[in-house]
């Protein structure tokens, strides 16, 4: 292995991560850690740093597409990231008091649910969703254009309070694991918010780089962020989320149904890997 | 973006969701140079990722180093004018990492404009949970 090669190597990696990350609403961080320890034999703290890097990149470099697309719903995400910004910090805090592994294998089942029961949704919503007063009083009624099926999707949230409660559970986990809490927001505000998926994902998309961000910021003042290691990473995402983003407006849902449900099923694989051994 | 929209007050959002978009597009932008033109830097000039003539001893010693060097204003200047990589990297990633809170201050101003105060409310409690977290990260 060169410093070329591994440069080459690992921008292509991370356009892949890139382009999944933002179709699917989570960070690249489960393509991107395994490739730079098991494939690359960078050690894990680096990894990591490199990864949250590769978070921030998958959000910020899809984001303009999505806040033009009309997909991220603003309001929404910006109510859910206050309970997910105040999770991540009691997360961080009860890091010092809880062993990470069976937490590990808890989160491994949970994914597994989670991964069931996103498969089992048909991807048109029956629209028998509880009224909900406070997405009314917080108008987080929206509407976006869904290029694939060339029309504009009118949507109503539902269960806010529950979307609250699950966002900081999401940013416990991620302060506690170090896992970004894409996989656990997607399903919730597809499922029990009725929030159509595409949108569940752009949404997503935004919170996990405002949450990223702290974190990031925290490696690089203690020198984690590897110039050499993360830039090609960096690079690399930006390019393949800005694909991501041009792309999923026109993927139809059923797709990026199964593309999650793969990523929440090899997430829990690496959850269970943890917590085992 | 020359779709029909249904939702109330529609040009306000869609100008704060303009500007947010266009806030990002730059901001990423600016940072994929930096980034790409720090690398090819670090390659091109031999001191840098070529100290063994690029072969396998470079990317062991690469991987090695466990701390990045020091991202003071002065150290970052100098290095910039001296047109070293790992100078205009530094950067770089440092404006990836602001783009997200940036994006947030921003909404905070939008929200005001649009005289939403819950959301502007929501909005600056998101932002001092965001200085407060760096805040307590850096000091433990």
């Amino acid at each position: 292995m060169t410093p070329l090669l591994f440069t080459l190597l690992i921008t292509l990696i991370s356009v892949s991560a890139g382009l999944l990350g933002s179709l699917v609403g989570v960070g690249g961080g489960i393509i991107v850690v395994p490739a730079l320890t098991l494939l690359m034999g960078v050690d894990i703290r680096t990894a990591i740093a490199a990864s949250i890097i590769s978070v921030i990149a998958t959000s910020s470099g899809a984001a303009s597409g999505y806040v033009r697309q009309r997909l991220t719903n603003l309001r929404l995400a910006m109510l859910l990231e206050t309970a997910t910004a105040a999770g991540a910090l009691c997360g961080a805090f009860l890091a010092a008091l809880i062993s990470g592994r069976w937490l590990y294998l808890l989160f491994g089942l949970v994914l597994i649910y989670t991964a069931w029961s996103m498969s089992r949704k048909p991807s048109h919503a029956a629209g028998t969703l509880p009224e909900d007063p406070w997405a009314d009083r917080l108008k987080l009624h929206t509407s976006y254009f869904d290029k694939a099926l060339n029309q504009e999707i009118a949507y109503r949230v539902s269960r806010t309070k529950l979307g609250l409660a699950v966002s900081y559970v999401a940013g416990v986990l991620s302060g506690l694991l170090g896992i970004g809490g894409g996989v656990l927001k997607v399903p919730v505000m597809n499922l029990a918010m009725g929030i159509p998926l595409k949108v569940c994902t752009a949404t997503s998309n935004f919170m996990i780089g405002v949450t990223a961000a702290t974190g990031a910021a925290v490696y690089f003042t203690r020198g984690d962020v590897q110039p050499f290691i993360a830039a090609p990473v960096a690079v690399g995402v930006l390019l393949g989320a800005k694909l991501g983003s041009r792309l999923l407006g026109h993927l139809q849902s059923h797709w990026i149904r199964i593309a999650f449900v793969l990523v929440l099923l090899v997430s829990s694989l690496q959850m269970f890997l943890k917590g085992l051994r | 973006m020359n779709t029909p929209a249904s939702t109330t007050s529609t040009s306000h959002v869609l100008r704060m969701e303009w500007i947010i978009s266009e806030l990002l597009r730059w901001g990423v932008f600016v940072s994929l140079v930096l980034l790409t033109v720090g690398t090819v830097l670090c390659f091109v000039r031999s001191g840098d990722y070529g100290q063994a003539g690029g072969t396998a001893a470079d990317f062991h010693r690469l991987l090695a180093q466990h701390h990045a060097p020091p991202a003071t204003f002065h150290a970052t200047l100098h290095g910039i004018l001296h047109l070293q990589g790992e100078a205009i990297i530094l950067p770089g990633l440092l404006l990836l990492i602001a783009t997200p809170v940036l994006r947030v201050a921003v909404s905070i101003v939008a929200f005001v404009l649009e005289k939403d105060r819950i959301f502007a409310a929501i909005t600056t409690v998101v932002f001092l949970l965001l200085l407060l977290s760096f805040a307590l990260g850096k000091a433990g």
